[in-house]
Order: C-alpha cells, then sequence, then structure tokens
C-alpha cells in the first residue's frame, strides 16, 4: 500500500465507464468468471493502488495522449475506497454465481452496475457518500 | 430476454436516481434558523468571530471536498466578515449526530450569533452562497432579516 498521487478526473470517469459496460455484459451472459475477473480489477485498484489498476493503465497510455492537458486533479484516496466497495460486490456476486446461486449473483451485479453508472454519468461516488453515514452508525455513542 | 429487461431496468432506475440527486446537490436549503451554540463550541468553532461562518464537514474518502474547500475559501477572500472553518467529521461524530450531518462535504452558514441560517449538502455553487450570506452581512447592501442586530 503506497499512497496515489492525485489523478486526472477524466481517469477514473473513463475507467467507471469501461466498468459499467463489462458489468452489463456480466448480466446479459451471466458469466460468474467474468465478473471474478471484474473483482480482480476492483481488489488491484483499492489494495494496490490505482497505478496498478487496469482501466487507469488504460487510459493513460491509450486516452489521454489524445486528450487536451487537464491542470484539474483529484485526490486518489476516494477513489480506491470506491474500488474496495466496489471489489466486495464482485466478489460477492461471482461467488454466488460460481456457486449456482445465480439470483444472489444478479443481485450484486445490479448494484455495482447502478454505482460504477451513477459514478460515469454524474461522477456521484456511492461508496463515498454513504461512507460519513456508515460510520456514525458503527461508531458508538448517542444515537442521533 | 429478462436479463435485458433487468439492464435496462438498472440503468433507468439509476438515471432516475442520479438526475434527481443532481438536482438537489449542493442547494442551500432553508432550514428553521437553529442555535447551535452547544455543538459548535465542540468544534472550537466560535461564531461570534465573524459576521459569517462557514463551517464545512469534510472526510478523508470524499472527491467534492476539495472543490468545496476553494469555493468557500474564495467567498471568505472577497467578502469581508465572513470566515471559513474546515472540520474532519469523523474526528467530531457526536457533532456529526447532533446536527445531523449525513454527507460529507456538508456547509452550514452560521450567523454571529451562533444560528445555522442555511445548509448545504454537496459541492455549493459560489453565486448561491454569496446570495445566502448577504443577508447576514451588516454592511452589505440587502436588507437585514427580520430581528437581526447589526454586529459590533
Amino acid at each position: 500500500m503506497s499512497p496515489d498521487p492525485p489523478v486526472d478526473p477524466r481517469g477514473p470517469r473513463f475507467a467507471a465507464w469501461v466498468t459499467t459496460a463489462v458489468l452489463a455484459v456480466v448480466i446479459l451472459t451471466g458469466s460468474g468468471w467474468l465478473l471474478a475477473a471484474q473483482a480482480v480489477v476492483f481488489a488491484l485498484g483499492a489494495f494496490a493502488g490505482l497505478r496498478y489498476a487496469p482501466y487507469p493503465i488504460l487510459f493513460r497510455t491509450l486516452v489521454a495522449p489524445r486528450l487536451a492537458p487537464s491542470a484539474t486533479r483529484e485526490a486518489a484516496a476516494p477513489l480506491r475506497f470506491a474500488q474496495g466497495v466496489g471489489f466486495v460486490f464482485a466478489a460477492a456476486g461471482a461467488i454466488a454465481y460460481l456457486a449456482g446461486i445465480p439470483v444472489l449473483g444478479i443481485l450484486a451485479t445490479v448494484f455495482a452496475l447502478v454505482a460504477a453508472f451513477l459514478n460515469a454519468a454524474f461522477g456521484l461516488c456511492l461508496g463515498c457518500e454513504t461512507y460519513l453515514l456508515i460510520r456514525r452508525l458503527t461508531t458508538k455513542g448517542a444515537p442521533a | 430476454m429478462w436479463r435485458i429487461a433487468v439492464l435496462v431496468l438498472a440503468l433507468a432506475g439509476a438515471t432516475a436516481f442520479g438526475l434527481w440527486w443532481r438536482a438537489r446537490n449542493g442547494r442551500l436549503a432553508d432550514v428553521t434558523s437553529q442555535p447551535a451554540d452547544g455543538p459548535l463550541a465542540a468544534l472550537g468553532v466560535d461564531p461570534s468571530a465573524a459576521d459569517v461562518t462557514l463551517v464545512q464537514f469534510s472526510s478523508a474518502f470524499c472527491q467534492p471536498c476539495r472543490a468545496t474547500r476553494s469555493i468557500l475559501a474564495d467567498v471568505a477572500r472577497m467578502v469581508p466578515g465572513v470566515r471559513h472553518v474546515e472540520v474532519d467529521a469523523e474526528s467530531h461524530l457526536d457533532v456529526v449526530r447532533a446536527l445531523d450531518i449525513r454527507r460529507t462535504p456538508t456547509t452550514l452558514v452560521v450567523d454571529r450569533t451562533g444560528r445555522i441560517v442555511t445548509r448545504a449538502s454537496g459541492q455549493p455553487r459560489k453565486a448561491d452562497v454569496i446570495a445566502a450570506i448577504a443577508p447576514h452581512i451588516p454592511d452589505s447592501e440587502t436588507a437585514l432579516p427580520d430581528g437581526g442586530t447589526p454586529g459590533p
């Protein structure tokens, strides 16, 4: 785990569109193995770091050189956190598919797809948005 | 066939949610002006130090917090009598519960008497912030709010 430098915000949006497409194919084909591959992609971004994550590498090598350079930078920590949330859903879905419980597999994939699509189309990071709420609920203290 | 239906439904639902979220994200909502001296004191914020204090709650895993910080810091620099304070939500969870902060960034607009006059969850627009604070700045051209007293 090494801290990532801030990134071009168009990178994560591109990665979110690729993720959305992959998860859409998972829903259409019911392929547990493809979902397992996406779980590995999430795990690389969350645990190894964004510089090792496949979609950002794709963005940096193929897409970014064709775009005008951007001075805007965005912190990497929220992105890695979101990849971790994605990993939990993708891993759970892949296990469900491969264990022969397709209903649970589809359910988990739909959650991950909705989150990836909201990130891609609206720049809304669902995992980040719920982070404080989860901390509020899981940390001891006077109930609200 | 049903797989296509699942996909279309998921994307349609997400689009509807995304549009709703975008429409209200960062909007300054009028709140029934509530005194917040207690929670603010717990944060070490002294509202009487400025005409308007912009209290921004941030967290580590927050994409729009950075942009919000620069917007609010800009407003504080441009408008005399306005102060910007950023608070780490996670290290003040009791205050977060007391003020019902649900997400980051959340911005509270606090007047000199320690009342929360407006709040915004999400990244607010600079023009909206300036419009919201104007009535609470004594030497601004806007009329004072009902019962408002000019600062010393």
